[in-house]
């Protein structure tokens, strides 16, 4: 298992990052995301792997400052 | 006349040393920016990096911390004015420039911690990853979320490691920016800057007195 934006997913071996966002449905064109409180860059989001029992965020970015 | 009023008297305990040795980067001076460096300043805050490419226009008085005779000017140049203004002894270095990823940590080389306070959010999304990777360290605070108006009860501070976001992470500023909310979203990340300044001098502090007693 690992947490996403604090709620459980099921964890698979190999599991990426653009996999987590894909099962979760989160198609943001913008959007920031953290493995165990590390920023993982656009371009890493398919090789970069999700290790088990990980705490993950993914947040949407807003326009407005 | 600076040396003869004490601004900070008011301040809570510890503050004012644990800021004036602090600098802090901002990354845009619009409706974010310039209430936070305002805060930060009074705060007591010693230096502040500010970095803004545009003018004050008339549709940023109703959120932005700018005056009508400051319409037309460069937004960094009015905004270091209404600084100096609140403390003559805060040092400001100006930068009227379009930053970019690979210009980001070359201007705030020398920032302590990163105001993230642009309006875009591609701008906001390459910010925070030109920050990270030259500077994995140093914190960065961010908006996302302040527009539309009341709703107060959703603005919240969420944290990743050194990564802060101060919003409710949902609203869009297609649907408008209010000065309220604005300004309740900048004085978070303000907040938030100053927490932790206080937190590093406190742990500064607790290392040399372990120092003193080991010696």
């Amino acid at each position: 298992m690992i947490r996403v934006n604090g709620e459980l997913l099921e964890w698979t071996e190999g599991m990426t990052v653009q996999d987590m966002l894909n099962k979760k449905g989160y198609d943001f064109a913008l959007i920031i995301v953290t493995i165990n409180d590390r920023l993982i860059p656009d371009d890493e989001y398919e090789e970069t792997q999700i290790p088990d029992q990980a705490d993950v965020k993914a947040l949407h970015i807003h326009h407005g400052g | 006349m600076s040396a003869n009023v004490d601004i900070f008297e008011r301040n809570v305990p510890d503050q004012t040393n644990a800021l004036r040795e602090a600098t802090v980067g901002i990354a845009g001076c619009g409706g974010l920016g310039s209430n936070i460096a305002v805060s930060l300043v009074r705060a007591g805050i010693g230096r502040l990096i500010l970095v803004d490419f545009d003018r004050v226009e008339p549709s940023n008085l109703n959120r932005q911390h700018f005056y009508l005779s400051d319409i037309g000017q460069l937004k960094v140049e009015a905004l270091s004015r209404h600084l100096t203004a609140i403390n003559p002894d805060v040092r400001i270095h100006s930068h009227p420039e379009r930053l970019d990823a690979e210009r980001t940590p070359i201007v705030f080389r020398e920032a302590d911690l990163l105001i993230e306070a642009f309006d875009r959010a591609e701008s906001k999304k390459w910010l925070i990853e030109a920050w990270c990777a030259a500077y994995p360290d140093r914190p960065i605070i961010c908006g996302n979320g302040l527009s539309g108006a009341g709703d107060t009860e959703s603005l919240r501070v969420l944290k990743m490691g050194n990564i802060t976001m101060c919003g409710d992470g949902r609203t869009d500023m297609a649907i408008g920016l209010s000065a309220p909310r604005v300004a309740i979203v900048a004085a978070m990340q303000a907040n938030e800057a100053v927490a932790y300044f206080l937190k590093c001098h406190a742990a500064c502090r607790a290392a040399s007195e372990r120092e003193r007693e080991g010696r």
